[in-house]
């Protein structure tokens, strides 16, 4: 689509160049480590080497005795104040600090307050706990079993570990398509505990002025609003009042949903900071952050395919444990404990489909962000496309016919699907073809053919994802009971420059740039004049922040609303203007100008400056406008991947060849900024695929604690991703845009465990576990009797 | 703790200053000096992303003590911009789009700036060898690669001040 605005004006379409990038590329950026206040105190943690255990006893005295150290902050003392527990964003409660037991492994137990980072730190070493360990329940399956130890102990008249049920669609339908289904497949599939690593760890400054009472929180949060609420909500009781509490989300360094709950270092430094009126940071250490917080996915799916011979896909059926380690901490919208896992029928027409989820309770950290995804979206995206292929492959068809076969229709949008949700607009056959146009399809076949005859291990993959984002409509969507609304408040100054603020909050993902090009687009100020700010709950609107691409979706319609309402007052001021009837008015980028004679025009400039200076008697003065955006629907980007490995049979390595991935979110507004978002969601799907897993012995330990084990993709790893689009424009989105930041993140995995799965399937394999490590497939190839 | 002398040169300014021997270098540049641009993303040198200049070679700083400074010279990312110029691997990463939520970045320009000063017209391939000791978990590397042989370019040309104007 050709943008209509001029590269000066730089609005949707448009690759304008970023404008939060001076400050980043001169090392001026200002993330909360940069964060430095007067008379600043340090929190350090002291984490429980066991994953289950009862305190004894807590020695402070001699972390105390060093010089520097102020105070040992634990359990009991946060118990005064009943402060020791905090609800989770799912109606669950987490410990701050622990009273009696520890529940899992560098789980936080004491807090040292100290002058220095390194008085901290020794503070740390020197606090001594006497601790109980108790039996440890790591595996989701074992903790339901009638003889597991209940781990809950502190939830009264709790005898088991089971968190909740949960099923959604018809079961007697999708029973009844089974029973007459010509094929039918079978798989478990494990989507293993994955860490978000954004580089940047989680921390926080906070600053209660005793003076005037107010407390600010600098703080690495996705969700600025929302968390100033829960502190007014979980502190009241202490004088917390949501006036005095302003949270600033400063540049944050990546937050890919680990940046989303609070966490309970937040809340020890605040108290700390209300304690002692003094500014206390907090910082995590890497190995902090990898074994205590962010973490996502562990589903334990069992799934299941019904369909006809000639490939026609009539029934799904799943049954999923969902390990969430020791508190239901997810990051879901209040109403759906599985996230939005039940957009798991994916692309595909299904006459029927049930799903169910049992949510359980292990000694493990809490789990359950969303990794760079909208709830739980990746594990239906991935369940349905290794289905899919299974299928595929099963009878005997090609995975690309069999998915053109079984797509819904362009005709068929909008699209009610067999488990309810209705999808806003696609055009699912086009994406995939031009995926196979661009790999060259036909002739990797070919070679595949050749290579098998010869004994080498090549492997094609697809997956055709359908997305469900921007959450979301009230009707159905809220969190702790806040509608999923988000907000842009735009104020256009006497001078023609405009300032523009947000609910959401960017973490990487541009908003200082793609808002300003929606003003543009919408105005007609060049996109330079448009400063946009998002973070400081003092000045920016209500929203419920930056997660499951709803930024685009939800703000991004909200700015496009607010700019409307302001052009609508913009044309009664021309109309005064030029003396004409606002009728008679037409807008082109930048003007309105009066019907027939374009030289009898007003700037938007121009237009601005009278809005203070000579507004129409009767109208109130100054350029404004606010919007609280609640969408009618939710957005359904999709997109088609082709990825072709090569798998060395000594060593098992996997190697991608190539990768295409094509894309549809609708409308674009940078298309620069589209692909990088690509291009890192891509790289974000290959690292669970191949390299990323946190595992647990069974003490709890956790085995992939630090970057020396948990493997994040290097630039050798990564392969040059190809990207390209199509464009179905969202048909309720005010600019037809549906949203892109974790398209490829979702999408990815399931191509390329497809081609590795594609590669061995002559050898009888028939489905791997993410990640695919190079052991993994050593080990098959050498069960299949493969030499090296 | 017993405080020792050290007198480091930063930016081209020098320091006289007694500090703790344990203290890190990275919490050195970042807290003594208030020089923010060098960030800390791991504690067992993987991520890079508090990679400085030091007497020419690419350092993690998270793995240095300040006091292994002593006597010597550091540049970090606040050093690349020359008379108001920006070095041409900032305008690459600029035009390229090579950066995201901008905190590996400094570390990125940095061992970029070592390395193309040893090699200013590299393959892709040899770049990102280059860069595999710097983690990145926005950009998926692709413009990282493309910032580098954009500068690469420019630097081959000489054209270090053209390229850099378009920033404000
Ligand atoms: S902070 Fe990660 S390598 Fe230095
Ligand atoms: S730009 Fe965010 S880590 Fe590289």
């Amino acid at each position: 689509m050709a943008p209509k605005t001029s590269p000066e004006i730089g609005g949707m379409g448009h690759s304008v160049k970023r404008k939060e990038d001076p400050r980043f590329l001169r090392g001026l950026g200002n993330y909360v480590d940069d964060v430095n206040l007067p008379g600043m105190l340090y929190l350090d943690i002291v984490r429980s080497p066991y994953a289950h255990a009862t305190i004894n006893n807590i020695d402070i005295s001699k972390a105390t005795a060093i010089p520097g150290v102020l105070a040992v902050i634990t359990g009991k003392d946060l118990e005064k104040y009943n402060l020791h527990w905090m609800p989770t964003l799912m109606s669950d409660t987490q410990m701050v600090l622990p009273v009696d037991k520890v529940m899992y492994q560098a789980q936080e137990v004491a807090a040292v307050l100290a002058t220095d980072r390194y008085i901290a730190a020794d503070g740390v070493e020197a606090v001594e706990i006497d601790y109980d360990p108790l039996p440890v329940v790591v595996d989701p399956k074992k903790a339901l079993l009638p003889d597991a130890p209940v781990l809950r102990t502190d939830k009264k008249d709790k005898k088991d570990n089971h968190i909740w049920h949960w099923e959604w669609g018809n079961r007697d339908a999708t029973d009844q398509l089974f029973r007459e289904a010509e094929v039918t497949v079978k798989e478990d599939i494990y989507i293993p505990r994955i860490h978000v690593s954004s580089i940047e760890t989680c921390g926080c400054v906070a600053h209660f002025d005793k003076v005037n009472g107010k407390l600010t929180v600098w703080m690495t949060t996705q969700a600025p609003h929302a968390i100033r609420t829960v502190f007014a909500l979980v502190a009241g009781h202490v004088g917390l009042s949501e006036e005095k509490i302003q949270i600033i989300s400063p540049d944050i360094g990546g937050g890919f949903g680990g940046k989303v709950p609070v966490y309970p270092g937040y809340v020890i430094a605040v108290a700390a900071s209300v304690l002692t009126g003094k500014p206390v940071k907090w910082i995590e250490d890497r190995m902090e952050n990898l074994q205590a917080d962010s973490f996502a996915r562990d589903y334990h799916i069992t799934a299941e395919l019904a369909g006809k011979k000639d490939g026609q896909l009539t029934a799904l059926r799943i049954k999923t444990i969902a390990d969430h380690g020791y508190t239901d901490a997810a990051a879901n919208p209040s109403k759906f404990p599985a996230g939005l896992f039940h957009v798991c029928t994916g692309s595909y027409d299904l006459k029927a489909a049930h799903v169910e989820v049992d949510g359980v309770y292990t000694n493990k950290p809490p789990g359950g962000i969303a990794y760079r995804c909208s709830f739980r979206v990746t594990e239906a995206v991935h369940t349905i496309e290794r289905m899919a292929d299974l299928m595929a492959h099963e009878i005997g068809m090609d995975p690309a016919e069999f998915r053109m076969k079984n797509f819904i229709k362009p005709e068929q949008f909008p699209y009610k699907s067999a488990l309810d949700w209705e999808y806003d607009s696609g055009n699912y056959a086009a994406a995939l073809q031009l995926a196979m146009d661009k790999i060259g399809y036909t002739e990797l076949k070919k070679e595949q053919a050749e290579k098998r005859a010869r004994g080498e291990l090549m492997g094609i993959g697809i997956s055709s994802f359908t997305e469900i984002v921007g959450a979301g409509p009230s009707k159905h969507f809220d969190i702790l009971g806040i509608k999923m609304f988000d907000s842009a408040e735009i104020r256009v100054h006497p001078t023609g420059k405009v300032i523009a603020r947000f609910g959401t909050k960017s973490q990487g993902q541009g908003h200082e740039t793609t808002y300003a090009q929606i003003v543009a687009e919408e105005l007609g100020f060049p996109v330079d004049s448009v400063l946009v700010e998002e973070g400081d709950t003092d000045t920016a609107p209500y929203g419920l922040g930056t997660y499951a691409s709803r930024s685009t979706p939800v703000a991004g319609a909200a700015c496009a609303v607010a700019c409307r309402k302001i052009k609508d007052k913009a044309r009664k001021i021309a109309a005064y203007l030029l003396e004409a009837h606002e009728d008679d008015l037409e807008w082109e980028t930048g003007k309105f100008f009066v019907k027939g004679s374009p030289d009898r025009a007003k700037t938007i400039q121009e237009i601005s400056l009278a809005a203070y200076t000579n507004h129409p008697p009767g109208m109130e003065a100054g350029l404004e406008a606010v919007n609280y955006y609640d969408p009618p629907n939710l957005t359904y980007p999709f997109g088609s991947y082709i990825c072709v490995v090569d798998i060395d049979k000594g060593t098992g390595e996997v190697k991608i060849r190539r990768f295409v991935a094509i894309d549809d979110c609708g409308n674009i507004i940078n298309p620069m900024i589209v692909q990088g978002q690509i291009h890192g969601g891509l790289t974000m799907g290959l690292g669970p695929a191949l390299y990323e897993e946190i595992q647990y012995d069974e003490s709890g330990n956790i085995l992939q604690g630090s970057f020396m084990n948990y493997l994040l993709p290097t630039a050798v790893e990564t392969p040059n991703w190809e990207t390209a689009n199509t464009v179905t424009p969202s048909p309720h989105h005010p600019l037809g845009a549906k949203g892109v930041g974790e398209s490829a993140t979702v999408g990815a995995p399931a191509a390329i465990v497809n081609a590795v799965v594609d590669a061995l399937w002559h050898l009888g394999v028939r489905h791997i576990d993410i990640p695919i490590t190079s052991a993994k497939v050593w080990k098959l190839l050498r069960d299949a009797g493969v030499k090296d | 703790m017993a405080k020792v002398p050290i007198n480091v040169k930063v930016n081209g300014v020098e320091h006289n200053v007694d500090i703790e021997p344990r203290l890190l270098l990275v919490h050195f540049l970042r807290e003594n000096l208030r020089l923010t641009g060098t960030h800390i993303g791991c504690d067992t040198s993987h991520c890079g992303a508090c990679t400085v200049v030091m007497d020419g070679r690419a350092i993690k700083s998270c793995t240095a003590f300040a006091v292994q400074a002593d006597g010597r010279s550091i540049m970090t990312v606040e050093g690349l911009e020359q008379d108001g110029k920006l070095h041409p691997l900032q305008d690459g990463f600029f035009q390229e789009h090579g950066l995201q939520c901008g905190y590996c970045t400094p570390g990125m320009l940095m061992t970029g700036y070592v390395f193309l000063g040893t090699n200013n017209n590299p393959t892709e391939d040899e770049i990102r060898h280059a860069i595999s000791g710097n983690l990145c978990r926005c950009t998926g590397y692709v413009n990282i690669v493309k910032a580098y042989q954009y500068a690469a370019q420019k630097m081959r040309e000489g054209g270090a001040e053209d390229g850099a104007k378009n920033i404000a």
